[in-house]
């Protein structure tokens, strides 16, 4: 009976595998085909062009600066709440899903919800202004303001990500038994002590999770950057778009494509061999 | 070393009382433990003692000194978890030191006390293991050793043998007494199961509904249970309850007559299964046999007597037959009368 049956794992998977393999190995190889040839013939003409770009060292400091920013704070904001809410007793559930109402909205959205904020009109000139803080409308998200542009896109995009890193930690905080916790009050450990001797070193699979996806995602930024700066803040994705879009010249826009990839990959690796998970030594 | 004092200790959990004003003393270098059924309390008092909890009201007294606000870390004690809690993430060495390094100790003094502790608990092989890759049993004794390394004035285990198998649960028992004998570290062992409380205290709390039903060593428990509760939950039959008629001030059982603290109306024989023996035939007290099982050690028989369910043991040597009767004489001396109203003891006879 069961063996007659073995195929039925294949059959149900299959769906999937194909949906998979049409929409994202072809795609895949056809950027990378894009990226390195021209007219049909392989070359490195789109890589020159956009190494050679004026925005292409802007666009790749910027992407790196703000995920070197976001992430870390996201990272420690995320164990704080998630440390926090360990702590309640009731109402637990009603905050978490407050903290993760940013989560459902779009990209785009968030950045529009800032920007209303940010803009010369918006909620913060107003309050400024209103508090006598400022004498007329202020510009903060101008090529002339790069400071206060970066800062308002880095609130922007902790506001809007954290909850996924949020999240993953208070999954990997509920799996650490309190047990271990309690262990290391009695044998004289301070809350401090407990959290980095006992705490971190445990939830290293939902950190490692978080850094990863987090990070990935970072490197990807674009909706959010573009609603509150355009381009007066070059990002990677940023680039891709312009090169698709104004000037629909697809081959340099799969160069950039194919970096982000890479770079993507390499904070991939990067992570799994620094926040190193041995199973030896997890519960 | 300290001794413990428990005064008037209360629990509430919302509308819940855990623990409905709970005293007790332990004295330098004893061993006690908390025998009771799951959600008696007994889990919530040691909690209460380590820290781990606070108490609604009453007081902890630790070597003569309230501890009742203190940390557990100030405490000066130690405890073993139910399922271990020995660090995933650290070597068997490293758990071990835990407590010393958290105490700042020099690594000459960790390295002396590791190797101290781990000595006494037979686990020097695996120092170096990190603690997935030892049995259930090994863990525990890196608990014990953990706990042990720092030497403290009181140690508290909360169900430490639980979660082990029946052979390595006996083999666990033993070893655990002679450790703790040779570290004489005063003792709070909370258990479900008697046979680990008989075994290993020096005394025995009961707890039940979040009151201690008695504190005796574990033979006075055995033999003179307090309540009906406690002569039920202890022994293995537990110890069986008839209702007699008292004419008076006598209880005749068979041929046997027996004075009892009551003039009239009824009164509950507590009858412990291994102290009958069987009377000639005619004689003794009537028990009809539903089922002779022979256990090679013993018969345990079970039936009825006075109509009422009971379980008696007898010597392997004899037989008897699923639906007979046989005649018992009973020990005097080894009787207990409750009140078939309050069912709390009568004292026993001096």
């Amino acid at each position: 009976m069961t063996q007659s049956r073995s195929w039925i794992p294949y059959a149900l998977i299959l769906p999937s595998v194909v949906f998979l393999g049409l929409l994202f190995v072809v795609p895949l190889v056809q950027t990378l085909w894009l990226a390195v040839s021209d007219n049909g013939t392989p070359s490195l003409a789109n890589m020159t062009t956009m190494v050679t770009d004026l925005n292409f060292g802007r666009s790749v400091l910027n992407t790196f600066v703000l995920t070197l920013a976001v992430v870390p704070i996201q990272i420690i904001m995320a164990l704080t709440m998630g440390s926090m809410v360990a702590k309640m007793n009731g109402g637990r559930e009603t905050i978490l899903w407050i903290w993760t109402i940013p989560l459902g909205i779009s990209d785009l959205a968030a950045g529009m919800v800032w920007l209303s904020i940010l803009q010369n009109t918006g909620y913060l000139n107003s309050i400024l202004f209103g508090m006598g803080l400022i004498e007329r409308q202020t510009a903060w998200l101008t090529y002339q303001t790069p400071v206060a542009l970066f800062i308002g896109i880095a609130i922007a995009e902790i506001w809007r990500g954290t909850a996924i890193v949020m999240i993953i930690i208070v999954a990997g905080l509920n799996q650490v038994p309190k047990e271990f916790k309690e262990a290391a009050e009695i044998f004289g450990a301070s809350p401090w002590t407990r959290f980095t001797r006992i705490t971190l070193p445990l939830i290293r699979p939902a950190l490692q999770s978080a850094l990863i996806l987090r990070t990935v995602l970072a490197f990807e930024v674009f909706a959010v950057v573009y609603a509150l700066g355009g381009r007066n803040f070059p990002v990677l994705v940023g680039e891709a778009y312009n090169w698709q879009n104004q000037n629909q010249n697809y081959g340099v826009a799969a160069a950039y494509a194919v970096l982000i990839m890479v770079i993507s990959l390499a904070a991939t690796l990067v992570y799994l061999k620094a926040v190193k998970v041995d199973p030896e030594r997890l519960p | 070393m300290a001794n413990i004092v428990i005064e008037n200790i209360k629990k509430s959990f919302g509308a819940f009382q855990a623990l409905k004003g709970v005293s007790l003393t332990i004295n330098d270098g004893e061993f006690v433990s908390l025998l009771g059924p799951s959600g008696c309390g007994k889990t919530t008092l040691l909690r209460i003692i380590a820290g781990l909890e606070t108490s609604t009201s009453g007081d902890v007294l630790i070597g003569e000194k309230s501890v009742i606000g203190l940390p557990p870390k100030d405490r000066g004690l130690a405890m073993v978890f139910q399922n271990y809690a020995v660090f995933p993430h650290m070597t068997v060495y490293e758990n071990v030191a835990f407590g010393l390094r958290m105490q700042k100790a020099d690594d000459a003094r960790v390295k002396k006390q590791v190797e101290k502790a781990a000595g006494l608990l037979h686990i020097e092989p695996y120092l170096d293991r990190y603690p997935n890759k030892l049995s259930g049993g090994q863990r525990q004794r890196v608990a014990v050793a953990r706990a042990l390394a720092v030497e403290p004035g009181v140690l508290l285990m909360d169900e430490p043998l639980s979660n082990l198998d029946a052979l390595l649960r006996l083999e666990m028992r033993t070893e655990l007494k002679t450790v703790l004998q040779e570290a004489g570290t005063t003792t709070i062992y909370v258990t479900h199961d008697q046979t680990e409380a008989m075994g290993l205290s020096d005394r025995i709390a009961v707890v039940h509904d979040g009151r201690i039903e008695q504190v005796g060593t574990p033979v006075e428990v055995y033999n003179h249970p307090a309540t009906r509760f406690v002569g039920g939950f202890i022994g293995n039959p537990p110890m069986n309850f008839i209702t007699m008629p008292v004419t008076n001030g006598q209880v005749a059982a068979g041929s046997q007559q027996f004075a009892v603290p009551a003039q009239g109306g009824e009164i509950v024989l507590g009858l412990r299964g291994e102290t009958v023996e069987r009377a000639q035939s005619g004689q003794g007290l009537d028990m009809q046999v539903r089922v002779a099982e022979p256990m090679g050690s013993h018969l345990l028989l079970t039936g009825s007597i006075f109509g009422q369910p009971a379980r008696v043991i007898l010597p392997a040597t004899e037989t008897v037959k699923n639906g007979a009767t046989v005649g018992l004489t009973l020990d005097p001396k080894r009787l207990t009368w409750l009140s078939p109203e309050s069912g709390v003891s009568y004292p026993a006879a001096a």
